[in-house]
């Protein structure tokens, strides 16, 4: 008992020091509350950032395209077979890929058998024959001629020129090399045993032993003597393969004077194969294939050819459904906020106008679409897929939107200036028409262009009036059928060519530069003419 | 002819406005009797007069040109098309194109002889509703100009009419709600109780049924009946989606607009706000190819890194980004909401030693809660009825099942579907899409008048 007594009782804090403690940890809790409020809104810029990045990333190698400079020999027998020169018979008797193909031929001669053409033809758009064709059919005098012209390549010869096709890479031939033959099969010997390591091992095989090279693996061609052997077989210093480019001599080569190409990804899972990709090549060695930026983006229509299709359409599609949803929802909102806000009686009937606005502004945008649907189509008889309905689609969807902003504009006018109008005798009407709502413009314009650039990027209500149909042609009027820009978007996500993702992207970038034209205009506006009374 | 039309009607206008006002003017004399109205008003009387008279004959013309036109086709043609619905639109279709020089191919005499009466039955009827426009708005000018006096009270006129047009204006959103409730209920309707309608479902087969697969309900032969419209694994893909959408979107907004409005300094919000506004500007088609093509593989491919198999088109993919567009939705209308609760509360709470987050917690969002959760009731509403990033980013096929990593489908996505491309309007495959906007609408109708009437409650309370 004494014992306990005596020894020293286990040492209570202090309440000072419980109170230090606990503020501390209320101080901790604080300083935590605050950093999910800063995280929060970090993790909404970094999303911002990443979609923008991403989406640039993507689209901006759309912007480029690759172009053949190519001698045509316009043969008569082929384009004008009736021997009239008459352009409008040329136009629909004369085949003009006979030319490109015999142009290609010209420049790789020897490629005779059925497939090989075919692939030699693939690696120019399908486009090319039409682009002779307006060449021609805009000068008679050519035909039979030979038109150097540049030409369009399709769109994987293009995307394997920007490196998306493969992965490849260049090794030096360390050793002296022999080569048996000149085309078809030939056998490569070279002087050391390693002379083909380097390569074996870049394209991630074993480099000991007998290797077979199939389409299911890297490819390894050599170029050598002017030419490229694709390698099938690799067994030590010994070599076989195919030629894809004949070379120009055999015999012995020097260190030096030969190299290995790697392609990574295996010909199998490629669009564009060895040979294709050795003809390429070459064209570009020959400073034929050219770089230029891809005009025809933005001056074309859609198009199932990636290397053809542009969004010129969609563009004006987009500016003729804006102007009709400009020309109705303007005049409409600004009397309807103008109406409820300075006239209308405060009485249920006013209640339920407004009640209505509010909620109709959040109707989900797709039912704004069955709208349009039963009603414009199938009840009035419209034209489907035209401008027109979908702009009347839209100036129904941005109405509440435009009513909401105009009646905040007029309501932020002080009542002083309606006062002093009817104080020297103008009528109602007169005081708010000649006095409330120009100084309420500048806020009814900014509610109006944020309204638009909503309304230019809304999609689903368009698709269900029919503005997804393939259209080629520019439109010309409300009641042709024609796209809209996110339509377009939506469409070209939706193919499976490669090269498509990289335009769907673009067209996302041409998409948001309008967007923040339009918000940037609304900003510049409200500071200009925002008036603090 | 229609556009000719309108300006002439344009011109008739200009020239009444004209007239009137310097009729009006003239009446003006020094000593003479003071005019009412200015003569301006006058002006506006007259042209107001033609405009009406000319756009009536203008509807009346329009219509009766359609009947016209025609009847003076068909008649070129034998009986038996006139009866054909399908060879009637057909033969309509090209003696249009050909009288408007569009035709492609060789017509037929027939067809020649109908474009022939088309285009003489367009210019008869044409040339008739301009005479009679003209005739009409001369008259209506003529009586309104007899009118012009001192005393007469052009300006309580043209008013009364600018204000029935100012009404009219208003009436549009009204119109517009009942167009849609209109067009939703009519087509389900015929969809559930149309008895001509084959393969369609009970309403109880509709709502309960496990099995959605509106294409094989289609196929005539097989003759399959209910069972395939029951819309159970929607409800079931789009309440995933949402609650994924709203895991991010509640926190996180939440969270921002908490540091908008309680902790973020002058400078700070000048630079966050547009960040929000940039992100609820951009349209969600790109959002959905951003999913669709990005954070889908990603996921995908962070799943398959942890031996999980993600579907390609899973509902993480979709909802997370759905949940991204929607912050700034939960934000502002937090923001507006926390905003809204008085000083004074804070003050009091200050006051009692607290620190601004045990205030915040404790006091400012008790207080604003009402706020909050019909902030949160309109965000899930903006994420049911959200289409492009669903249509882009989710499935097709209606799987029933609770695992975000599979493919789902919602009901957007079924709409769109189906009334992509052509169809027909006396499918039950065409008329479920209306069945499925009909809830789609109530349901987010309800959300959005609930959610406001708490808004105005809770306004109310502290105003």
């Amino acid at each position: 008992m004494t014992e306990a007594a005596l020894a020293p009782a286990a040492r209570q804090a202090t309440p000072f020091e419980l109170d230090q403690k606990r503020i501390a940890r209320r101080y901790a809790a604080e300083r935590r509350f605050r950093a999910y409020g800063l995280a929060a809104i970090a993790l909404t810029a970094v999303f911002i950032a990443v979609v923008i990045v991403d989406i640039v990333g993507k689209g901006l190698p759309a912007f480029w395209q690759h172009s053949l400079t190519i001698d045509i020999p316009v043969s008569a027998e082929a384009v004008d077979p009736s021997g009239t020169r008459d352009p409008a018979k040329m136009a629909t008797e004369g085949d003009f890929a006979v030319p490109i193909r015999e142009a290609l031929s010209a420049v790789f001669p020897g490629n005779t058998s059925r497939a090989q053409r075919r692939l030699l033809t693939g690696i120019v758009s399908t486009g090319a024959g039409e682009e002779l064709r307006e060449r021609v059919m805009a000068d008679p005098r050519l035909v039979g001629t030979t038109v150097r012209m540049s030409v369009l390549l399709s769109d994987d010869s293009d995307l394997y020129f920007k490196g998306q096709e493969t992965e490849s890479s260049t090794i030096a031939g360390a050793t002296a090399l022999t080569v048996s033959g000149t085309a078809g099969e030939v056998k490569l010997s070279a002087a050391a045993a390693s002379a083909f390591a380097p390569a074996l091992a870049a394209a991630g095989l074993p480099a000991t032993g007998a290797v077979a090279l199939d389409s299911s693996k890297p490819s390894v061609l050599v170029a050598v003597n002017g030419g490229i052997v694709k390698l099938a077989t690799v067994d030590g210093s010994a070599a076989t393969g195919t030629t894809l480019l004949p070379l120009k001599s055999d015999g012995a080569v020097k260190a030096g004077d030969w190299r290995t190409v790697i392609f990574m990804t295996p010909e199998a899972n490629r669009r564009i194969g060895d040979q294709q990709a050795a003809w390429l090549d070459a064209l570009k060695t020959s400073g034929q294939v050219e770089r230029h930026f891809a005009w025809r983006l933005f001056t074309a229509g859609d198009s199932r050819e990636p290397e053809l299709a542009g969004i010129r359409g969609a563009i004006i599609g987009s500016a003729l459904t804006l102007l009709v949803t400009l020309a109705l929802c303007l005049p409409l909102g600004v009397a309807a906020a103008v109406y409820l806000e300075e006239f209308a009686p405060k009485n249920r009937l006013t209640e339920i106008v407004e009640v209505n606005i509010n909620n109709l502004a959040a109707v989900p945008s797709i039912v704004f679409g069955l709208l349009g649907l039963a009603m414009f189509l199938n009840f009035f008889g419209l034209p489907r897929s035209a401008p027109l309905v979908g702009g009347l689609v839209l100036a129904l969807l941005v109405l509440p939107t435009i009513i909401i902003a105009s009646r905040a504009a007029l309501k932020a006018v002080p009542p002083s200036i309606k006062e002093a109008a009817l104080g020297v005798g103008a009528s109602h009407q007169q005081a708010v028409f000649h006095h409330v709502l120009p100084v309420a413009m500048p806020g009814i314009m900014t509610g109006t262009i944020i309204g638009m650039a909503h309304a230019l990027g809304e999609t689903a209500p368009l698709l269900m009036i029919g503005m997804v149909a393939f259209i080629v042609d520019i439109p010309s009027g409300l009641t042709q059928a024609a796209t809209v820009l996110p339509v377009q978007i939506y469409l070209w996500s939706d193919l499976p060519e490669q090269a498509f993702q990289a335009k769907t992207a673009a067209a996302i970038m041409v998409l948001l530069v309008f967007l923040f034209i339009m918000n940037g205009l609304a900003i510049v506006l409200r500071r200009r003419f925002e008036r603090r009374w | 002819m229609v556009a000719g039309y309108l300006l002439l009607t344009a011109a008739l206008v200009v020239v009444a406005m004209v007239a009137g006002s310097k009729r009006a003017a003239g009446l003006m004399t020094a000593g003479g009797p003071r005019l009412h109205s200015l003569p301006s008003y006058h002006g506006f009387q007259a042209s107001i007069a033609v405009f009406v008279v000319m756009l009536a004959v203008l509807v009346v013309g329009v219509t009766v040109e359609r009947q016209v036109t025609t009847a003076a086709t068909l008649s070129a043609f034998d009986t038996g098309v006139a009866a054909d619905p399908l060879r009637r639109g057909a033969a309509l279709r090209d003696a249009a194109s050909l009288a408007d020089g569009s035709f492609r191919g060789e017509p037929s005499p027939e067809l020649r002889a109908a474009a022939a009466a088309l285009s003489t039955a367009r210019s008869a009827t044409g040339w008739l509703m301009i005479a009679l426009g003209l005739a009409g708005g001369a008259a209506a000018l003529l009586l309104s100009l007899r009118t012009v006096s001192s005393d007469y009270r052009a300006r309580n006129r043209v008013e009364r009419f600018v204000k029935v047009i100012l009404m009219a204006a208003a009436g549009v959103a009204v119109l517009t709600t009942i167009g849609i409730v209109f067009s939703v209920v009519f087509e389900t309707y015929r969809f559930f109780f149309d008895p001509s309608l084959k393969g369609r479902p009970s309403v109880s087969e509709f709502l309960f049924g496990t099995q959605w697969s509106p294409q094989t309900a289609l196929r005539a032969d097989q003759g399959q009946t209910g069972g395939a419209f029951g819309i159970v694994p929607l409800v079931a893909g789009t309440l995933l989606i949402t609650t994924i959408a709203m895991l991010v979107a509640g926190p996180v907004g939440l969270f921002a607009a908490i540091y908008m409005s309680e902790y973020a300094t002058p400078r700070f919000r000048a630079f966050a706000k547009p960040i929000l506004e940039i992100l609820a500007g951009i349209p969600t088609v790109v959002l959905g190819f951003f999913a669709a093509l990005t954070v889908a593989p990603f996921l995908r491919g962070f799943g398959e890194s942890l031996g999980l198999s993600v579907a390609s088109e899973s509902a993480l993919a979709a909802g997370l980004v759905m949940g991204m567009m929607i912050i700034p939705f939960v934000s502002s209308l937090s923001d507006d909401v926390i905003n809204a609760v008085p000083q004074s509360l804070r003050d009091g709470s200050y006051a009692l030693g607290a620190t601004q987050s045990e205030t915040i917690k404790k006091v400012v969002l008790p207080a604003a809660l009402p706020g909050i959760v019909s902030a949160f009731m309109l965000a899930i509403s903006r994420a049911v009825g959200e289409t492009m990033i669903v249509v882009m980013a989710a499935g097709l096929a209606a799987n029933l099942t609770f695992n975000p990593l599979e493919a789902v489908t919602t009901f957007t996505v079924q709409i769109k579907t189906i009334l992509v491309g052509d169809q027909e309007f006396d499918s039950a495959k065409t008329l479920a899409a209306f069945a499925l906007g009909f809830v789609l609408f109530f349901f987010t109708l309800t959300l959005n008048v609930i959610a406001l009437r708490i808004v105005q409650k809770y306004r109310e309370q502290y105003d």
